[in-house]
């Protein structure tokens, strides 16, 4: 598994939940205070372990875990730059929802040895589309939704979200668009300010 | 002035445009025109500027793009010393770079070409490499490009790489501090392979911890700076290494040898303060050491001089004092005429070994 995903985990409890815990569950899982490095990659077996230990000293259950860690990605000020490679995606949330077929693609260009899943957006009217989310960990499709719900706020709209487990085990997010401007969302320039990176 | 509308074009008209397809398309639709290419202008053959695209009206907030000379508000990179429109379209395939006059110095990558009707000429505008500093310097939005304009994945571009080197970045300083730290931390002598004083360190407040006996030699070699000015330090290093297999083949899997300095050894041997016996290994050591070592068709000639004490010799004190009085027995080798080794006597200084 790629290091930028176990590290992602890693801030995510520093973050939300302090550092003492992160140390708990680094000494869980047998590895150093200092935890993950982004751009390594690691054993699949030891991201699990993590991904197992978290949800066992947070006592939630894993989808809840995995929908706070796609939560956190967007929306946390140490995350800042994931927040704003997403807003490229478009100028409205359904640019943006349109955009995440090229997501895989995207990261790609960044992080060559990043595997993301698959990901096809089908719309069936201009408000009702269907995510399908396809390949590597099935943990994924949870963290779309912590991820979509976010930037849904980030973009001022309102919208219902629902995910499905499909027959040949991959997953499906419904995503009902009800109001494309119900907020005033957070604002966006392609300009860059200095500093941002992923901690 | 009606911007939106191709009054402009309308003008030049009447009989000069031919009634082509692609002309109509051009005329009937400016808006295409906008979407395809926001930052176009439509330039007059006197150089007066017609017609703007939206995205080139933005970055003229104040106005004056419009009805303004080409040349006032522009100057020219590639080709230079142009001062007439009209050639424009004719030089390198029509390509341009020029710049603001006023305000931000961003470059511009331009293409023009004469307009069918013979009238004008079409300067299409583009950022280039400068994407970066413009979208900052003008607040651009994705709106501001041309759907098919590759600007905006290049910015993604942009930041994505500078995420993932600063990572990178991140974690070269890491790895560097960590190998600083582990050099530290390291038990070896990198150019012998030997133990270092560190190792020495530890592995004499062991002993004294679990209180086993142990005989401890200091050992300095001689001549040896003389084989460094003569033969270089090549030859020296290779001396090194030399004496480090002697030393370690003269002792035993359990004892210690360690490289403490430039040419200083010290060698502890566990459970054995028969100093009778350190002395026969001592002077064994010496001959050994002054066996000439081949060095590039030059015979590198080195002895040593050795101090002998044993913790029986010494009891109860530390292992620092022991080294200390090895030390002093080694200089009382080296002031006998080096070559030779000494015991350490706690009530009666150095003795020579007879």
């Amino acid at each position: 598994m790629h290091g930028l995903i176990n590290r992602s985990i890693q801030c995510f409890v520093r973050d939300t939940y302090g550092v003492e815990r992160w140390l708990s569950i680094a000494k869980a899982v047998g590895i150093g205070p200092e935890g993950f490095e982004a751009m390594l990659v690691y054993e699949d077996a030891l991201g699990n372990a993590l991904l197992r230990e978290v949800v066992l000293q947070l006592d939630k259950p894993e989808e809840m875990v995995l929908e706070d860690v796609g939560t956190y990605l967007v929306s946390h000020q140490n995350t800042e730059a994931i927040r704003r490679l997403l807003r490229f995606g478009g100028e409205t949330f359904a640019d943006f929802l349109h955009s995440l077929d090229d997501l895989p693609d995207r990261a790609k260009l960044a992080v060559a040895d990043l595997e993301l899943p698959e990901l096809e957006l089908t719309d069936e009217d201009e408000t009702n589309f269907t995510l399908h989310v396809r390949g590597v960990h099935p943990g994924f499709a949870f963290v779309l939704v912590g991820v979509l719900r976010t930037m849904a706020d980030d973009y001022g709209a309102l919208v219902l979200l629902d995910q499905k487990c499909l027959g040949d085990g991959n997953m499906a997010i419904t995503i009902g668009v009800l109001d494309s401007s119900f907020a005033e969302g957070r604002c966006f320039s392609l300009a860059r300010r200095p500093q941002q990176e992923v901690t | 002035m009606n911007i939106g509308a191709p009054v402009n074009l309308k003008a030049c008209k009447p009989r000069a445009c031919s009634p082509d397809l692609l002309g109509r398309v051009n005329l009937l639709d400016m808006d295409a025109l906008s979407a395809f290419m926001p930052m176009h202008m439509v330039v007059a053959m006197d150089g007066r500027i017609l017609r703007a695209g939206p995205t080139l009206r933005k970055l003229r907030p104040e106005g004056g793009l419009i009805g303004g000379m080409f040349f006032d508000l522009f100057e020219m990179r590639r080709p230079r010393g142009v001062t007439d429109i009209e050639a424009l379209p004719a030089q390198d395939g029509g390509r341009v770079s020029i710049v603001f006059r006023d305000g931000v110095r961003t470059h511009f990558k331009a293409l023009a070409a004469k307009l069918s009707c013979g009238r004008g000429i079409l300067v299409n505008l583009s950022f280039g490499i400068s994407v970066v500093d413009a979208v900052e310097a003008y607040d651009l939005s994705s709106r501001d490009f041309a759907a098919t304009d590759l600007a905006v994945e290049m910015l993604y571009l942009f930041e994505a790489k500078s995420a993932a080197m600063s990572e990178s970045k991140k974690l070269n300083q890491r790895l560097q501090g960590a190998k600083v730290a582990a050099e530290e931390q390291a038990f070896t002598d990198t150019l012998t392979g030997l133990k270092n004083r560190r190792a020495l360190g530890h592995v004499l407040d062991r002993l004294e911890a679990t209180g086993v006996p142990f005989g401890l030699m200091q050992v300095d070699l001689d001549y040896f700076k003389q084989v460094n000015d003569r033969f270089g330090h090549a030859a020296g290093d290779e001396v090194l290494q030399v004496v480090a297999r002697v030393l370690v083949s003269e002792t035993r899997e359990c004892d210690t040898v360690a490289r403490v300095g430039g040419d200083e050894f010290v060698l502890v041997f566990q459970r054995l303060v028969d100093t009778e016996l350190l002395q026969t290994i001592a002077r064994r050591i010496i001959s050994r050491l002054e066996e000439p070592v081949p060095y590039e068709g030059n015979a590198c000639r080195i002895s040593c001089s050795i101090g002998i004490a044993t913790s029986e010799s010494h009891p109860g004190v530390g292992s620092e004092t022991l080294l200390e009085e090895a030390d002093k027995a080694l200089y009382a080798s080296k002031h006998a005429g080096r070559g030779r080794c000494m015991l350490a006597r706690p009530e009666a200084g150095s003795v020579p070994d007879g």
